[in-house]
Order: C-alpha cells, then structure tokens, then sequence
C-alpha cells in the first residue's frame, strides 16, 4: 500500500512526535490513570515545549500520568471534567499558573465526537441551568432548553491502544477504551502507543474498535506500567 | 435510631426494580451494590463499562478494568466496555433508567447540588451533570445534614447547581423523603414514632 495511510509505523516515541511545537493543543485519552498513552506522555516531557493546552478528562493524579506535565510546568491551560484529589493541578490553578475550564463528562466527550464528525456545535440538556450555561446560547425545543456546546478540535492527539494494524486499525482492552477514540478523531495529528503491532488482516474488520482512517502515526511500545490508581479487593 | 450507612444502602437497594440498568455515584452509593441480589439489575459506570461486577479477588486486579472511582472491578458476563461519547450517549438519551448520587444538598423542587461547595477546593464536575439530567430517575443517598450540623434538604439549594428538578428520593439517615415542590413529603422516618420532629425540623431548613 502507498500514500498517506502507508509507513504510518514510526521507530520511536520521538519520531512520533516530532511535529509537535509550543502552544499546541494536545488532546489524551485515559480516564483517571486508566488507558494512558504511557511513553507518549513522557516523550512530550523529553521534547522540552511549553504552553500546551492539554484536553484530557483528569490530567493525572497522585503525580502520575499528566500530572507530570503540570509538574514541568509545560501546560498553560487545561480542560478537563474533573481534578478530585490531583494536588498537582489544585495548586497550579490556585496560582494562576494554569487555566483551567471545567466541563461536564459527557459534554467533553461529545465536543471532540462533534468535532471529529464534522459537527461545530450541539445542543445538550447537561448543564441546564447551572454556571455551566453562563455565557452560553440556550434554545427550547420541544418544551425543553438546551445549552449550545462547541466542538472542541486538537493539533496531536495522543491514544494508548491495546493492538493496532500497520493501517492504524486498533482495539482497546476493558475501560481503558474510554476517551482514546473520540480524541483520535478530533486532532489533525493523531499518534497511537500500541502494546501489540499485527500485521494487516490479524484483526477481523468486524472487530475494529477505532478504524484506521483516524490514525496517522504508530508507535509499539510493549511494556507500560499499567499504574493502579485504587486498587480495591474482595475477600475470597 | 438513625439508620446505619448499611440500613440507608440496604433502604436504596430496594428502589432499583429488576432487570435496571443502574448508575451508582461514587461514595456510599457504590455500596448500595452490596445489598444487590444476584443478576437483580446491570450496573452502568461512565467510563465506559456495563454489567459491573464485584470488586476483583486478590491477584486478579487489572488497571484498566476500573469504575468511575477509579477503583478496580469486574465485569460480569454479557456484560460489555465502549467509549466515552457511547456511555455518555446512554445517559444523556434516557437508556439508563436510576442513578443513585451522593449530594450536598437536595431543595424541596428536587434541585440538585453536588459537585461543588461555595469557597471550598473545586473538585470538578466528572459525570454528575449528565447523570443528573440524563437518567430517567435520580434517587440521593446522603447525611441528613452536614459535618457542621447544617441542613442539606433546603427549600432552595445555595450550593452550585447539578441540575434542576431531578431527585425523585432523598434516602438519608433518619428516613426517606420525596421532594415535592414546595416540602419534602415525608415518606418514612428511621425511627418510625420515636423520632423527634423537632429535629426533623431543624434539620430540613
């Protein structure tokens, strides 16, 4: 196969990432420290950029993660739904050091589905009359008002798959799918951090989570650390 | 006496009819599945997971099979894991029939608070917002009032809004209370006759 969906596999992290400047917005999958792109994160740090908006759901926690991005102090803005017990990212908003825009879960996720789809706006009963419509347009219809939310677009998006093809087509493993295939769909520049590289045809089509079309670069990694953030048991 | 954060899980538990599907909020909502009878409903956590089974056995954790709370699950047969937008499709489109949320404070019209305190540390919105206006009902399951003794069942919430005209139940620990416009009805009390008014009163500024 030739063209732009040929040699999608690059030979490191750095390669990868080496369209990436200052200012960009980077969007991440993973829910809390679930479904990171491990080494893609790291090799951001390695870059030595600054002022990056970051679009993530938690931007880390317990100094893992996207918390190491607040550490280097490289993100000038974060929009996320939730902080909970991230110290890293209480303090810096606290300062003034990173903006932070607070958004409700399914409306995050959806801005970048709407973004990827081609869609610039949605109408969305999620924050009806809370200080998540100020400033926002409102329409009833059907007897029900709605906010206006705006598709929210990234430069690189950075995604953790389990298995990915050399086309780009991938499988998630459990819960750590979560936010890694809107984000691929909404970036110019999407990047995945596979733990296992097939060739073409090991997948069924029928099996595809996320389709290769919204891949652009492929990096293997084997090994992550797979971090727990709660790690909660039963008594056998 | 006051019910026991059991008694208020176990009281929760027999609101969710068999075959729900149910979203559990973080906190004493996630034990409400203890009093659950086996195959009684499917449990939805937004990140993307439905079917949610217990907590794993030693040994068998797996970091990327977690609930909302981050906390490492199980997922039970037929049950299924999809994306972000996919779970909180079924939210926002009604197919999750209860969520059960924890609240800092519920008003009689059945407005909800509970994702922020005035002047307190933000903790953000998560998935409290579409779970509070997209599940078809919403019961709270929460003290009765705060650490300081403040009413959290107000005529008006003062808190930042969740969302507006949502809660069908408040379960709490000295009964069970259906917002209704203007008053909480009262539904049951913990301690039947032997409960003070008074400070039933107090308590529901």
């Amino acid at each position: 196969m030739s063209g732009k969906h040929a040699n999608k596999v690059v030979a490191s992290i750095a390669d990868a990432l080496a369209p990436l400047r200052d200012g960009m917005t980077i969007l991440v999958g993973g829910f809390g420290l679930s479904g990171n792109p491990e080494a893609l994160i790291r090799g951001v740090l390695e870059r030595g950029v600054r002022d990056l908006t970051l679009v993530s759901n938690n931007a880390g926690n317990l100094g893992k993660g996207l918390a190491q991005w607040l550490h280097a102090g490289i993100i000038k803005k974060v929009i996320c739904s939730y902080i909970g017990n991230n110290e890293d990212l209480h303090t810096r908003m606290a300062s003034g050091e990173v903006q932070v825009e607070i958004t409700p879960q399914g409306t995050l996720a959806e801005r970048m589905r709407a973004a990827g789809a081609g869609i610039p706006a949605f109408f969305t009963p999620t924050g009806v009359g809370t200080v998540v419509e100020d400033g926002k347009e409102t329409r009833e219809i059907d007897g029900r008002r709605y906010l206006l939310e705006r598709a929210l677009h990234g430069d690189i998006a950075l995604v953790r798959a389990q298995t990915a093809d050399h086309f780009g087509n991938v499988r998630f493993w459990r819960t750590a799918r979560n936010f890694n295939p809107v984000m691929a769909t909404a970036a110019r520049l999407t990047i995945v951090e596979c733990d296992r590289l097939v060739a073409n045809g090991t997948i069924d089509p029928d099996d595809v989570h996320l389709a290769g079309i919204f891949v652009h670069r492929i990096v293997h990694v084997p090994e992550h650390e797979n971090a727990f953030e709660y790690r909660t048991v039963r008594k056998r | 006496m006051p019910y026991s954060t059991e008694d208020m899980a176990r009281r929760a538990a027999r609101e969710i009819p068999a075959g729900s599907i149910v979203n559990l909020g973080i906190g004493l909502p996630t034990q409400v599945a203890d009093y659950l009878p086996a195959n009684h409903a499917w449990l939805h956590s937004e990140n993307g997971l439905l079917g949610m089974g217990p907590f794993p056995y030693e040994g068998e954790e797996d970091p990327n099979l977690i609930n909302a709370g981050k906390q490492t699950v199980t997922v039970l047969p037929a049950g299924s894991t999809f994306d972000s937008a996919t779970s909180f499709a079924m939210i926002r489109g009604g197919h999750v029939d209860l969520a059960i949320l924890g609240a800092m404070q519920v008003s009689a019209s059945g407005d909800l608070a509970n994702w922020a305190v005035p002047g307190g540390k933000v903790m953000g919105i998560g998935g409290a917002m579409d779970l509070a206006s997209g599940c078809r009902r919403v019961i709270v399951l929460m003290q009765h009032t705060t650490k300081k003794g403040e009413p959290k069942l107000v005529a008006r919430c003062d808190y930042p809004l969740t969302a507006t005209r949502v809660v069908s139940l408040v379960i709490t620990e000295l009964g069970v209370f259906e917002p209704t416009g203007e008053v909480f009805r009262i539904v049951e009390l913990a301690d039947g006759d032997g409960l003070k008014f008074d400070k039933l009163f107090v308590t529901s500024g």
